[in-house]
């Protein structure tokens, strides 16, 4: 960093250091009509950690809910409406936009472009997110929906939930699902066509890999879940009856539709989240990824994969044989490629010299959660066991191992690890890692309990349970846990907004990493880029700094020592 | 790594999986069992899915735990800048298809026993021949389960689509059942999705409307030995509407001569109470024509 900004009074070549070229727009109208990727990443960012805060709150009363045994806080009624707005807005409205948030903002810093290919459809996407999210929580005023995240029909049928709940959460799903596909394609042109020269796609990043893919499995997806609900809603207001088994239509046409998104949907939520581990990892580790072409391609191969699993979350419907056994070799292949990150990564470690910083802390958590996840995985897909702990607290604990050790955690390895370069300023590193260490042990703590207690017999969904086995302890124990992980997430917060004001300048390149955003200052200006460099490796930004130290004429042992450093 | 240091993985690794087995033993890993043989044999290759994983499980953690200690940043240590080994890497890709294999194989050997019911013991209830494909006998005790907002209904018959069934023993909530005896289950929903799973019987089976869906269970006889039998508790299993979590089922396993009074008696009690009650319509139908009145 230090030979960087030397490096710019000696006109090194390349010149490495862009400076703005026109006056930063500033205000509030600047955000409601920006085209920029940045501005946008941001608002997605900040709109989507919103978010996930609401939907924190509905789990933490959740919890004190079913703290202990046949307890009253809540009615049957709004705990069924706080599971659905909960697991709706985790999924809808925080892990899948955040990743475009992220998307968005360093996408084209990482390949060299200026910005996303279609700059205005960016923003559309965004703000048909901002819709649906709008649409969905403006029903807690009349009734919101109490279907859970999955809107199993005929539940969802008029003739059992009339509300209007129901179809805020089909708009919700037409909004954001738009905005999804609109933001896909805008991300698979631009990847595809505005790479920095000499980028091919055997040097591009391993996050922008992940976002690739993402965006194919969302084009692929959510067509598929749009018209799911339409036809739910079709069925709720027009008389038809498609997925009515009175009428000739098959509830089980709805299960399909919807995993056939939903399962996929649990990669397009994690993929991306291992591409930020794909880069923290190697940055803090000092070292260059471990097998950098099958980590991308086990990337593709589980988005593949991933098609074709829907159906075990069907194991305990009314289904051939056939299917079931097709669906558990299915899921099992998955753990192959699954299995060759996780020791990708701990090769990536392996010999390494680990700088532990909190980003580095958040990823080594998300391996060692995201194991047990992926091996409760196994289990699930295992039909004659899946028969048992299907829709228990065991099937809780196990996406939330998925999905909160893993994909939250690789959220706040990214936050972490990217804010400096957003904001031009450093997170406090210690409260960082008090943050990690709560919710971590809180994590834990919270989940690991849910799985005693779904063998031991307890469903999930369920509003109050009896004092019968471990139940009242373990749901104890839980509890206790989700208001840990509560108060490092509020350290984390807190740190975001103290470091905007009071956070150490960054300058351009404060982790020593490999990719090109590194290269433009922090923040970056409107136009990224005033010159793009010729890319030469999986790791520009290596290059770049190896080139700048021969280049300048530092003085030979305060050369060595930087490069020593560096590896 | 030196092959002492491999050797005291390995080491660690075995005495994890052996700390694991008195807390598997606490049944707080597995799943509920005892009360049927099919929920028996979910429970053993349950166990043997769980020894698997546990190795996985601290072989992959402990190299974890190995390198975030062992290759912290010191003075003077340098990265390794290896980037990557072929052999090594399809190594684990192929030592995880292997222990998936495994997986697969100990699935398929355990199936049949947990899809299959076998046939009722000598001292079950005596059956009568049905057409009933389930055990090889081709004998079992049906009982048609139908999930209804926010109970179930049992009804004992052998044809649940037949709509002589009104006149069929059934009850609500509370299933009674002979020991010793297969008892086949086909299970329906009249409204919304629900789930029939009484842990300690075996797995859940969905009702979905519009489709039926079965599985059977076959209490031991330990169970029917003392008068009252044993009840077994479950509930149902997809969400149903506000009151799901009150949506329980009781299964109340007694000897197969207790389970014949119960039947008989219960036989009785509905015929007297339908022909209560066709006698209550018909003084009313009368009535109302007295009173030269449409339908009420």
């Amino acid at each position: 960093m230090a030979a960087t900004a030397q490096a710019s009074t000696l006109t090194p070549v390349p010149q490495v250091v862009a400076h703005r070229v026109e006056r930063e727009e500033r205000g509030f109208l600047s955000w409601l009509t920006t085209t920029d990727h940045k501005k946008i990443g941001i608002m997605y960012l900040v709109s989507t950690f919103a978010f996930f805060i609401v939907g924190g709150i509905e789990a933490l009363l959740m919890r004190l809910q079913l703290a202990q045994p046949s307890n009253d806080l809540l009615t049957p009624q709004t705990f069924n409406q706080l599971f659905t707005m909960h697991g709706t807005t985790m999924v809808f409205l925080f892990v899948v936009p955040v990743v475009a948030g992220f998307g968005n903002y360093f996408v084209p810093l990482m390949i060299g472009a200026r910005d996303m290919a279609f700059p205005k459809l960016n923003a559309l996407s965004f703000w048909l997110l901002t819709a649906g999210g709008l649409v969905f929580y403006a029903s807690i005023f009349f009734d919101a929906p109490e279907c859970g995240w999955t809107c199993y029909s005929p539940l969802s049928d008029d003739t059992y939930l009339p509300s209007g709940g129901v179809d805020a959460w089909i708009f919700l799903v037409h909004l954001t699902g738009l905005g999804s596909l609109v933001g896909s394609i805008n991300f698979y042109a631009t990847i595809a066509n505005m790479r920095a020269p000499g980028m091919g796609w055997g040097r591009l990043p391993l996050f922008v890999w992940t976002i690739l893919t993402y965006s194919v499995l969302l084009i692929l997806s959510l067509p598929v879940v749009a018209a799911g609900v339409t036809l739910l809603l079709a069925d709720r207001h027009w008389g038809t009856n498609f997925y009515d088994a009175a009428n000739g239509g098959s509830p089980m046409l709805w299960q399909h539709l919807f995993w056939f998104f939903g399962h996929p949907e649990v990669y397009i939520m994690v993929l991306p989240t291992f591409g930020i581990l794909s880069e923290v990892l190697p940055v803090f580790a000092r070292k260059p990824i471990f097998g950098y072409k099958a980590v991308a391609a086990s990337t593709i191969v589980i988005a593949f994969l991933g098609l074709l699993v829907w159906a075990h979350h069907m194991f305990t419907t009314p289904s051939p044989s056939i299917v079931l056994v097709f669906f558990m070799m299915s899921s099992f292949l998955i753990a192959v490629p699954t299995g060759v990150k996780i020791f990708n990564w701990i090769a990536t470690l392996w010999r390494g010299t680990i700088h532990y910083t909190t980003a580095l802390l958040f990823s080594v958590g998300f391996v060692g959660t995201f194991v047990l996840g992926g091996i409760t995985g196994i289990f699930l897909a295992i039909f004659p066991i899946d028969w048992q702990v299907h829709d228990t607290y065991f099937v809780v604990a196990h996406f939330h191992y998925t999905l909160m050790g893993g994909a939250v955690f690789g959220i706040f390895a990214g936050l972490y690890y990217w804010f400096p370069k957003m904001t031009g300023r450093m997170m406090h590193e210690g409260m960082g890692k008090a943050s990690f260490w709560f919710m971590f042990i809180g994590f834990h703590t919270t989940f690991l309990v849910q799985h005693s207690a779904g063998l031991e017999g307890m469903p999930r969904r369920i509003y109050e349970y009896a004092d019968i086995g471990n139940l009242a302890t373990l749901n104890l124990i839980s509890t206790i846990g989700a208001f840990t992980i509560a108060f490092g997430v509020l350290l984390s917060m807190i740190n975001v907004l103290r470091s905007l004001k009071t956070g150490a300048v960054a300058g351009p390149d404060p982790w020593k990493a490999n990719t090109l955003e590194w290269f433009v200052p922090s923040p970056p200006p409107k136009n990224n880029f005033d010159v793009i460099p010729r890319i030469r490796s999986v790791e520009p930004m290596k290059d770049i700094r190896r080139e700048v130290l021969a280049q300048s004429r530092v003085p030979a042992g305060a050369a060595a020592g930087a490069a020593g450093d560096e590896g | 790594m030196t092959s002492r240091r491999l050797f005291l993985a390995l080491l660690a690794v075995l005495a994890g999986a052996l700390a694991l087995a008195p807390v598997a033993s606490a049944d707080l890993l597995t799943p509920e069992s005892g009360g049927s043989s099919n929920a028996d044999d979910i429970d053993t290759l349950y166990k043997y899915v769980l020894v698997v994983a546990a190795v996985v499980f601290f072989v992959v953690e402990g190299l974890l735990i190995y390198a975030t200690i062992r290759f912290r940043a010191r003075k003077g240590a340098v990265a390794s800048q290896v980037r990557g080994n072929t052999r090594l890497e399809v190594g684990w890709t192929v030592g995880a298809a292997i222990i998936l294999v495994i997986l697969a194989t100990l699935t398929f050997i355990k199936l049949d026993e947990i899809r299959n019911p076998p046939d009722s013991s000598p001292e079950g209830l005596q059956l009568a021949d049905t057409s009933r494909r389930l055990p090889p006998s081709g004998k079992s005790l049906n009982i048609c389960v139908n999930g209804q907002q926010y109970l179930w209904r049992y009804t004992y018959a052998d044809d649940c689509e037949n709509a002589d069934n009104v006149d069929a023993v059934f009850s609500y909530e509370e299933m009674v059942v002979p020991t010793e005896t297969t008892v086949t289950l086909d299970i329906y929903s009249q409204d919304v999705a629900h789930s029939w799973w009484i842990p300690k019987l075996g797995g859940k089976f969905d009702a979905v409307p519009g489709y039926s869906n079965h599985t059977w269970f076959k209490v031991p006889a330990k169970y029917g030995e003392k008068p009252g039998g044993t009840v077994f508790f479950g509930q149902c299993a997809e969400l149903c509407g506000q009151n799901h979590a009150n949506m329980t089922a009781r299964v109340r396993a007694v000897s197969p001569a207790e389970f014949e009074r119960w039947y008989e008696q219960r036989r009785r009690d509905i015929q007297a109470a339908r022909r209560a009650q066709a006698q209550a319509q018909q003084t009313q139908s009368e009535s109302g024509a007295a009173a030269g009145s449409d339908e009420s």
